[in-house]
């Protein structure tokens, strides 16, 4: 009978350590796919050429592998939908949480949640139909396919995200610390700028992150409404090519194997980059400003 | 990979018809393959279609993998017609006498590439010269083409694409579109942007022109179906179908509905693409 139930015990032991396992695994297997497939663009182009030339025209002869006007592009992207949907995603989490009437709560919130699950290419469509149009004749540009208006809709898809995870957060935080805050004689303000937000700061961290890297990865918007050219951005009304964008509009017919096949690829391998060291500076931060006791989350 | 799960469909159920109706005999169907440009695969998609119907018997499969795949499939004999938005090369001719195969060519279409701009736009004409200044990013305002006082927004398609690379070879004879220029991916994209902005130009298949955009003489030519079909209008490529040696059997009465001016090339207009009548 015991070892009966030791052999039992075993069994579901490997079986959760395979399904644990083949998640890991997989995911190895495609870093080392997009590795292999990345590395031989260097072969033909130097490392330092890639990264830092500015010019971009693969399927010219001779051809041109400069990526740096892609990373701007992300980059500039990504800052900017960041400033705009950060501030506004932390804002509404605290009105929702902290000064929300409960009954407002209970509307709004699974509002927000609702939009989190807007298809990409219904937010990137909006973008091409009705922003871009309106920003071109407002401030009248060159064109309304530009890095604002591809910020404006990755802030838009980062909001939800950001303002439900950090809701959560804050929502959490233990009723015990508010109301000693409020028994020393602190106002509500003060009471959520130095207990309620640092206590919660684990959560509001993970929310950003989470609302973020959507931006940095996302696709479809930045195909739809970046404006595509592969330029480094003097202004934020200037179009711009964001390194997934570039690898979607080029991937399917580039000949297999080619130097811009291999380049395209070398290009996933460094926004894969640009995602870890983003994550593990956030992965940081949390850690550094982790709360312990009765209000670690 | 839907097409050609639904040509296995096909195939199957006029197995299964046949073998009911006429009984083991009519298993050996005529079969026609086609392979190669994926700008000319509408044509031969919607050509096989309706030859299929007016002649059950005959099944015909395409594949689309670009022209360089298409040429190499018939010199290599694994196809009855290679499809090729390009004229056959040097080297592919050689290979393919040197391994017994004699390609023959047969225009099915022309594809006319045209110069699009917002319907406000004053500009009606450019010449060539100004068309390709203005993609080399050399002119930026309207005003030095004859147009209002606006900076323009050059519009093109993405690198890869046939359209781009044709349109490169022609209107810029070569050179590097400006960086500035917008690329984008389809020509549904492009009519989207241009009638929205009026700073805006663009080129499309003359199949994709609607009225909410103004299409751009050259030197002084339309860009109208007849002169695209003439050769007057200078963005404009023939589209080819290869076979090995001149046609026999099935193919040929394949190649012969292509042509016809009633028949297939009806269907090519349909496509959007400018039919050789």
């Amino acid at each position: 009978m015991g070892t009966k139930r030791r052999a039992k015990e075993l069994l579901i032991h490997i079986f959760f350590l395979v399904v644990g396992a083949s998640g890991i695994i997989v995911l190895t297997l495609i870093l080392l796919f997009l590795i292999m497939e990345g590395l031989p663009i260097f072969d033909t182009v130097p490392i330092r050429d890639f990264l830092f030339g500015t010019m971009w025209y693969p399927t010219h002869y001779p051809p041109d592998f400069g990526i740096l006007p892609l990373i701007a592009g992300s980059a500039s992207v990504v800052v900017l939908s960041s400033l705009i949907a950060i501030p506004l995603g932390i804002g509404s989490a605290i009105y929702l949480a902290e000064i929300a009437h409960p009954k407002v709560r209970a509307v709004v919130k699974p509002t927000i949640e609702l939009i989190e699950g807007l298809p990409t290419v219904v937010i990137g469509f909006f973008g091409m139909v009705v922003v871009a149009p309106f920003l071109q004749e407002t401030f009248g540009l060159t064109t309304g396919l530009n890095l604002f208006n591809a910020s404006v809709m990755l802030a838009f898809m980062a909001v939800p995200t950001i303002a439900s995870i950090s809701e959560d957060a804050i929502y959490g935080v233990p009723a015990h610390m508010k109301e000693g805050s409020m028994a020393l004689g602190a106002t509500h303000w003060e009471t959520i700028a130095r207990v309620i937000l640092p206590a919660s700061l684990t959560g509001i961290s993970t929310a950003v992150i989470l609302g973020i890297s959507r931006a940095i990865g996302e696709t479809m918007v930045v195909l739809m409404v970046a404006g595509g050219a592969a330029i480094i951005p003097a202004s934020i009304f200037d179009p711009v090519r964001p390194m997934p964008a570039n690898i979607a509009a080029e991937m399917g017919n580039t000949p297999f194997r080619s130097d811009h096949y291999h380049a395209l690829f070398a290009i996933g391998l460094v926004l894969f980059a640009f995602t870890f060291v983003f994550n593990m500076i956030a992965a940081h931060l949390a850690q550094k400003h982790k709360q312990v006791g009765a209000a670690s989350l | 990979m839907k097409n050609h799960g639904r040509r296995i469909f096909q195939t199957l159920c006029l197995a299964a018809a046949a073998l009911l109706v006429f009984g083991a005999s009519a298993l050996a169907a005529e079969r026609i393959s086609i392979n190669g440009s994926t700008t000319v695969l509408p044509i031969s998609q919607i050509l096989a279609e309706a030859y299929m119907d007016e002649y059950p018997d005959v099944n015909i499969s395409i594949s689309g993998g670009g022209s360089g795949n298409g040429i190499r499939a018939l010199v290599d004999g694994t196809t009855d017609i290679a499809q090729s938005s390009r004229w056959i090369r040097q080297s592919e001719v050689e290979n393919a006498i040197n391994n017994g195969h004699y390609p023959v060519p047969f225009a099915v279409a022309l594809d006319a590439i045209i110069p699009v701009v917002h319907p406000d736009n004053p500009v009606d004409n450019l010449s060539l010269d100004q068309l390709k200044a203005i993609y080399e990013g050399k002119v930026r305002n309207w005003k030095d083409v004859g147009g209002e006082d606006r900076s323009i927004a050059v519009i093109s398609r993405d690198s890869d694409s046939g359209t781009y690379a044709v349109w490169n070879e022609v209107a810029l004879k070569g050179a590097r579109p400006t960086p500035r220029a917008q690329l984008l991916a389809s020509n549904g994209a492009i009519v989207q942007e241009i009638s929205g902005n009026r700073n805006a130009i663009g080129y499309i298949g003359i199949g994709y022109l609607t009225e909410n955009l103004k299409a751009v003489s050259l030197d002084g030519v339309a860009p109208s179906y007849a002169n695209a079909a003439s050769g007057d209008f200078p963005v404009s490529r023939t589209l080819w179908f290869f076979t090995d040696d001149w046609p026999k059997g099935e193919t040929l009465k394949f190649i012969r509905y292509a042509l016809h001016p009633e028949k297939g090339q009806k269907l090519v207009k349909e496509t959007g693409y400018v039919p050789l009548y």
